[in-house]
């Protein structure tokens, strides 16, 4: 059902997002790597405004920004669907997945930047809480199968990991995220993820090649 | 009997925009305005996470983030589609609404907001994000085609909003001179029948966003 592209790395978590819908919906593409640091003329064509990976061509036509790339594969592939039916469903499925990338996201990365400053540590475990009571007695957010929330979480399997090594921190703590953990556990089974998770070293140097980045720029 | 509330405030562009898309449905509600420096229990109680507005209630069940209930408005009431059928373009107009929220209004709020060099930087760096707005309307009567859609709905703020904030501190960032077609838009959009009813009156905007430079004044905000 014409020819998918996705320009993207293999260490960015929201082109991980992207892979595993493809995967998940039996999606055949191509993936063509790209190099941030001297980003291809076909990235900046296709994204001009925000000039970041993931960009999803579908028949040479572009979608940008992982969920929204993700509702579109969703709808235009209509095996294994990844969003609930239900519209109220729907609705706390994209309120979460907000959720996930305003608030849990960044207050990792202030976490990671600040190498485990309290007041930070707090405020990620605290973003992290919202997301344990979400999956208590749950095996995956979507229910019995992996969905559309999995998906937008699935960072924390991973990148977070990556995030708590370069930050010299801990986050996660299986005591007081049990739940969290557990699902963890069963995301990184399902075969579609476990044959595309990079080897968590590369991850962990991408992480730690940002934070020196931004580091550098801040000090000019 | 289903029931549907709206948690919303007067001078909210967010809260105004759930309020469109109700109206465009023709869904029957009970508006409910809070006081943001005084918020209420049930908003609280409705919205724990981000105790903001507008939050909907429908049949008890609650659901915040503008966005978020737009979309469930647009599949759970008959009526005029607010988002277009096709996924592509369903892609681009959510992609618009993301740009808008995120990028667009974020700067040019600091633009008014933001003092010395880095209101200067703001400046600057809105100038050149309103440029895609004005490529991307360029030829159409809305952002929807023919009729108002999500992007118009998702964009009252730069329609309507921040023409009066460039008026009250004398900033000439929106002009006819630089974006000609994006104020077209805006022209088309404060006089349509449909939206213009559900803009707040100028003078008590003006009210507001006076307020708003006193300190203490803990209302109305956009993400920052």
């Amino acid at each position: 059902m014409g020819e998918v592209k996705l320009l993207g790395t293999h260490s960015s978590f929201p082109c991980a997002r992207i892979v595993w819908a493809l995967k998940l919906k039996g999606i055949p593409y191509e993936f063509i790597k790209e190099d941030l640091l001297n980003k291809s003329s076909l990235l900046l064509e296709m994204n001009p405004v925000y000039k970041k990976v993931p960009v999803l061509l579908h028949d040479s036509k572009p979608v940008v920004e992982s969920l929204i790339i993700i509702e579109y594969i969703d709808e235009t592939w209509k095996t294994n669907p990844l969003l609930p039916q239900d519209p109220y469903d729907r609705a706390m499925a994209r309120f979460w997945a907000k959720f996930v990338d305003e608030k849990v996201v960044l207050s990792a990365w202030e976490a990671m930047r600040s190498q485990g400053e309290e007041k930070a540590i707090n405020s990620a475990q605290e973003a992290l809480g919202f997301l344990e009571n979400l999956i208590k007695g749950k095996k995956f957010f979507g229910g019995e199968k992996i969905g559309y929330l999995d998906l937008v979480v699935g960072w924390i399997a991973l990148w977070l990991k990556a995030m708590e090594e370069v930050g010299g921190m801990m986050l996660l703590d299986s005591l007081k995220f049990p739940s969290l953990n557990e699902w963890t556990q069963n995301f990184i089974q399902v075969p579609a993820i476990h044959e595309s998770l990079p080897p968590k070293e590369d991850v962990v140097n991408y992480f730690q090649f940002g934070l020196d980045y931004l580091r550098s720029l801040a000090a000019k | 009997m289903t029931e549907v509330k709206l948690f919303g405030s007067w001078y909210s562009p967010f809260s105004r925009r759930v309020e469109m898309a109700l109206k465009l449905k023709g869904v029957e509600y009970e508006y409910i305005d809070e006081d943001l420096s005084n918020k209420s229990p049930l908003l609280l109680k409705y919205n724990p996470i981000h105790k903001k507005v507008p939050v909907l209630l429908h049949n008890g069940k609650p659901i915040a983030e503008s966005s978020v209930i737009i979309e469930y408005i647009d599949e759970t009431w008959e009526g005029p589609s607010i988002l277009p059928k096709d996924p592509y373009e369903r892609a681009m107009a959510r992609f618009w609404v993301k740009f808008l929220d995120e990028k667009c209004s974020v700067a040019m709020w600091k633009a008014f907001a933001i003092p010395g060099e880095e209101g200067e930087k703001a400046k600057e760096e809105a100038a050149e994000l309103l440029k895609f707005l004005e490529e991307e309307i360029k030829g159409k009567k809305f952002f929807g085609g023919e009729n108002v859609g999500l992007v118009d709905i998702s964009a009252n703020f730069i329609g309507y909003w921040f023409g009066i904030l460039q008026e009250i501190v004398g900033l000439e960032l929106l002009t006819k001179e630089k974006y000609p077609n994006l104020c077209k838009w805006i022209d088309g959009y404060i006089n349509d029948n449909f939206v213009k009813d559900n803009l707040p009156a100028k003078d008590k905007m003006n009210e507001v966003f006076k307020a708003l430079a006193q300190p203490g004044f803990s209302g109305y905000k956009p993400k920052v």
